[in-house]
């Protein structure tokens, strides 16, 4: 019995955190003070620059809303915890928000490694989170109580296919894809779907492996099917080095890709040879959108005349979501926030307008920009998912004029 | 047939640099017995002092074939004085060791290279604009890339050069005396150590005109950028018999070849799978390599 004794204790000591650790997760104890939203991001580290943008478009949502009275009578207020790029951390300080800090919704990662990571965390908490802009379909496949602002990866297989299709009236396109990243298999097989249905012809299909530098074999077998043009959606270093290649190779049709060529590393070691070709992404700030362009006016005031990324429109775009939801909601619980992000319709977000489906993801334009001599990238036109029309006072109505 | 021809093309000028890596293995190996797997970094940091050198005399703004030369005359000196450093601080105490320690060694030294690397250069690729960028020439449907044209030229020319010094010079007796036996040729006078440290020196001088030739090729520069390079030379200087040196350039270039006609009639995916399985058909079938007989003339 004296053995017993002790265990017991414990027993019951264990039994009281848990039970205390509960009624924390569920609510926020203070009920007239600010309410605590979660960010995590990696705000050092070779991504830095990810986390930054993401926080000011965050905190510049934030404000906003606090100028207007906030949600429910009481302030908001971000708690941003540094990953440092590394997905174990994400989780720790997802955790960390979750269990000390009680917040009501995470917001984060930009990353999808990462948000993969913080997503357990928030499924069982019952914490709702909102990924800005990551793009892989399997964060929020992760449970019901993860959300995203952006895009997933086969919309823009669609986005590519259509652009080449309807802008620039081609029928034959070449493929060159990343067997080794999930992202630009994804990208491929969907560009190839839209793009036989209408009515084109996929002329040669070649792949490499992330890290190959020397395409030369694939491009002659490419140049060989002589396609009109060809799509790449891998990353920046890869498609610059791809870029050079092919025009060594002879080829010198326009070349397509995805988000993943969006970095300056792309003109930096593309240079001349990238310029002339296109990719879809999330938005961009020449946009001539009156929604765009005034966030872009109110960022560079808060910010030193600094031009939001993408990621910073998207960072933006996923705060006022969880914001609107969370004034639409009953209450400032878990389930009840999640509901109401889950009813988001028709959200007048600054990267279009944003719908959720079934499986939280948004139905929602992307922008196809054009890479210009210096780097600089032209907006070129919108593209919107299948059925979706252009929204009244976006940036669509221009875009279908030209 | 064009295809065939432009795939024989882009398989010598690949070739043509790892065997410039390959006759740095080689030589080392006919010498010290060791196989020195930091070689492929010191082609990484060829590269890279040559990024360090275009960007400070300008080269990287406006590319000439002076400021080319330039660029490969530093990047040379670098490593020689780098080889040099390598071969007295990590090989040379370990010299009468068993032969396992310099390997790991090798293996530690190469670590340091990379992971310094990244942090004096960063890990993201950077673009690197050496030789000025004349359009590729056309042979028929044939096009041969100005870069690919001066790789092979520069390369052959390089190979002959080492030919001439390993069989025609005195240091390239010594050298051939110690890998024969150097107990032996001690006692005839031949100063082992200098022959070593030229050995390292003339391995590292050839790793870095390939640095510069495959940084300019594909162009960019990143610390890991030796690390599969420098395997497949390793693979094309068993391949053609380790320790001979018209071996290691044979058997670059046969690599080259392979893995170019690979990816073109292929996939790029087997792509490393043919070379590395090249190596184990070696190993198995004809361990001394195409042109090795047991006891060949080694270096």
């Amino acid at each position: 019995m004296r053995r017993i004794l002790p265990s017991l204790l414990a027993l019951a000591a264990l039994a009281a955190c848990k039970k205390q650790d509960q009624g924390s997760g569920m609510m926020s104890p203070d009920a007239t003070g600010p309410i605590v939203i979660g960010e995590v991001g990696s705000m050092t580290g070779t991504e830095a620059t990810f986390g930054l943008s993401s926080a000011n478009g965050i905190q510049l949502a934030i404000d906003e809303f606090n100028a207007k009275g906030g949600v429910k009578g009481r302030q908001l207020q971000v708690k941003v915890l540094d990953d440092q790029g590394r997905p174990e951390e994400a989780a720790t300080a997802a955790t960390r928000l979750i269990a000390s800090e009680h917040v009501v919704a995470l917001l984060g990662e930009v990353a999808s490694t990462r948000s993969m990571f913080m997503a357990p965390k928030a499924q069982q908490a019952k914490v709702p989170m909102v990924t800005p802009s990551s793009t892989n379909p399997a964060v929020t496949e992760k449970g019901d109580y993860i959300f995203r602002a952006c895009f997933i990866d086969p919309f823009q297989g669609y986005v590519g296919a259509t652009f080449a299709h309807d802008n620039l009236k081609v029928k034959k396109v070449a493929i060159l894809k990343d067997v080794r990243n999930d992202y630009s298999v994804g990208l491929a097989k969907n560009f190839i779907e839209a793009f036989t249905k209408a009515g084109g012809q996929i002329v040669a299909q070649e792949s490499y492996s992330n890290g190959d530098v020397d395409f030369k074999a694939q491009l002659t077998n490419i140049k060989a099917a002589a396609p009109q043009a060809l799509y790449v959606p891998g990353y920046y270093t890869d498609v610059g080095l791809i870029a050079r290649q092919a025009r060594e190779a002879g080829i010198t049709v326009p070349l397509l890709g995805g988000d993943g060529w969006d970095s300056e590393k792309l003109y930096e070691i593309g240079g001349d040879a990238i310029v002339g070709s296109y990719f879809s992404n999330h938005y961009s700030p020449d946009d001539p959108s009156p929604r765009i362009q005034e966030f872009v006016g109110k960022y560079k005031k808060a910010y030193g005349g600094q031009l939001p990324d993408s990621l910073a429109a998207q960072a933006y775009d996923a705060a006022g979501m969880l914001v609107d939801a969370m004034k639409r909601a009953k209450d400032l619980t878990g389930p009840s926030i999640r509901d109401a992000l889950a009813a988001t319709k028709d959200y007048a977000g600054v990267t279009g307008n944003i719908t959720l489906d079934q499986n939280r993801n948004p139905l929602k334009p992307a922008v196809v920009l054009k890479v210009a001599k210096g780097g600089k990238y032209d907006f070129v036109t919108k593209v919107y998912p299948e059925g979706m029309q252009p929204e009244s006072g976006s940036g669509g109505d221009a875009a279908a004029k030209k | 047939m064009a295809e065939f021809f432009q795939h024989i093309i882009n398989g010598l000028s690949v070739g043509a640099i790892y065997a410039l890596i390959a006759l740095g293995y080689t030589m080392v190996y006919g010498v010290l017995k060791l196989i020195n797997f930091a070689h492929g970094d010191v082609f990484m940091i060829g590269a890279m002092v040559g990024w360090y050198v275009a960007r400070w005399t300008g080269e990287s703004r406006t590319p000439s074939i002076p400021g080319a030369l330039l660029v490969t005359l530093a990047a040379m000196a670098a490593c020689a004085i780098l080889g040099f450093v390598i071969e007295r601080l990590a090989y040379r105490p370990l010299l009468s060791s068993p032969r396992l320690s310099s390997l790991i060694t090798a293996i530690g030294v190469s670590f340091f290279l990379e992971y310094g690397g990244q942090y004096v250069f960063g890990p993201n690729p950077r673009a690197f604009n050496v030789l000025p960028r004349h359009l590729a020439q056309h042979l028929g449907p044939v096009s041969l890339g100005y870069v690919d044209i001066v790789t092979i030229i520069v390369s052959v020319a390089l190979m002959l050069l080492l030919q001439r010094i390993v069989f025609h010079t005195r240091i390239g007796t010594a050298m051939r005396a110690v890998s024969y036996n150097s107990t032996v040729a001690s006692l005839m006078g031949v100063n082992i150590d200098l022959v070593i440290s030229f050995t390292f020196v003339l391995g590292s001088v050839l790793a870095a005109v390939a640095g510069i030739l495959y940084a300019s090729k594909y162009p960019s520069v990143q610390p890991l950028m030796g690390l599969m390079p420098g395997l497949k030379a390793f693979v094309a200087a068993v391949l053609g018999g380790i320790g001979n040196v018209p071996g290691a350039m044979l058997g670059g270039l046969v690599l080259g070849l392979a893995e170019q006609l690979v990816s073109g009639y292929l996939s790029s995916s087997w792509r490393d799978a043919v070379a590395f399985g090249i190596l184990i058909l070696v190993l198995l079938v004809r361990p001394s390599g195409l042109l090795g007989r047991g006891e060949a003339e080694k270096v």
